[in-house]
């Protein structure tokens, strides 16, 4: 039976730290909802929303879906469907003049 | 453990047929959801005036509610991985359930919301901003519905076969697509309603 090559998947979180992150995205949403109502913030909202987004985003793929534990041609895989679907939308959204 | 190993076949990468699976069918998913996103972008602010839009029918204070009930289905779906992975069948099943309960909770939410905007002049006929949200919403609530079944089929394994086997490869499939399905509503969340909104409130004042 052949092995496969060494894994990054020795130190896989707890589920302390399952939770922990949990909380952490709990509270970014509640941030996100929280300054949705706030006036002053109304020329910026837009940045920080994507900024917020794209961490809770960056939490789940990297604990959740143990990208950062797991073989790294997964990352490249996600990573990569991630980026043309991006680069999709951005070329799609200039065509239209969406942008 | 390690979750990568083939137990029985070799493979040239030396990982496991299904994860490699999951991964590029995840990768394709990306696209499919990109390309639902991208035609709401494209068509928004593009409704007929005296129609409904999303400043006047999105609803922040429910959404955010089932988003919350979304983000704890991933803690469940972790936990019930985190179980399996430690050979505890016990705590799986009852995570996995959990897992399941949030989900069609979720569904439930979604399904309050599509009746309440029916309700208010809002279909998939009304208008760009009816079919573009209808569709994007609906094919993510399609999926978290396929999610669900999933897993209870795989509850109802737990009883009969051996999920500890291969590293507890089968839950990590389901585990991989149910936090997939929680990112694009992370997504959807952001774009289509806050920033939707947002940006609807920002020019109607000017």
């Amino acid at each position: 039976m052949e092995h496969s090559p060494h894994s990054r998947e020795a130190d896989h979180p707890t589920p302390l730290t399952y939770v922990k992150i949990a909380t952490i995205l709990v509270i970014i949403t509640a941030v996100e909802v929280g300054i949705f109502y706030i006036d002053a913030l109304a020329d910026v909202l837009i940045p920080i929303f994507i900024a917020l987004s794209a961490v809770k985003f960056a939490l789940v793929a990297m604990f959740y879906m143990h990208l950062k534990f797991d073989e790294r041609l997964f990352s490249w895989l996600f990573v990569g469907g991630m980026l043309l679907a991006t680069f999709v939308i951005l070329a799609l959204m200039t065509l239209f003049g969406s942008l | 453990m390690h979750h990568s190993q083939v137990s029985e076949h070799a493979t040239t990468t030396g990982i496991d047929h299904r994860k490699m699976l999951i991964w590029v069918f995840l990768g394709s998913e990306c696209m499919f959801f990109g390309s639902l996103l991208a035609t709401y972008l494209i068509y928004y602010g593009q409704s007929l005036p005296g129609t409904p839009t999303p400043g006047e029918i999105l609803d922040i204070p429910t959404t955010s509610v089932s988003t919350f009930v979304l983000l704890m289905s991933s803690l469940m779906m972790v936990l019930a991985y985190s179980s399996i992975s430690r050979g505890n069948v016990r705590n799986f099943r009852i995570w996995i359930l959990c897992t399941a309960l949030l989900g069609s909770t979720f569904l439930g939410f979604q399904i309050f919301e599509f009746t309440e905007f029916a309700r208010e002049g809002l279909t998939p006929k009304t208008n760009l901003f009816g079919t573009t949200f209808f569709t994007l919403t609906g094919f993510h609530g399609a999926h978290v519905t396929v999610g669900v079944i999933w897993l209870l089929s795989l509850f109802g394994y737990s009883f009969k076969g051996d999920l500890t086997k291969d590293g507890g490869v089968n839950v990590d499939l389901i585990a991989l697509y149910w936090h997939f399905v929680d990112v694009v509503w992370i997504v959807i969340f952001t774009v289509v309603y806050l920033i939707g909104i947002t940006n609807a409130v920002h020019n109607a004042h000017g």
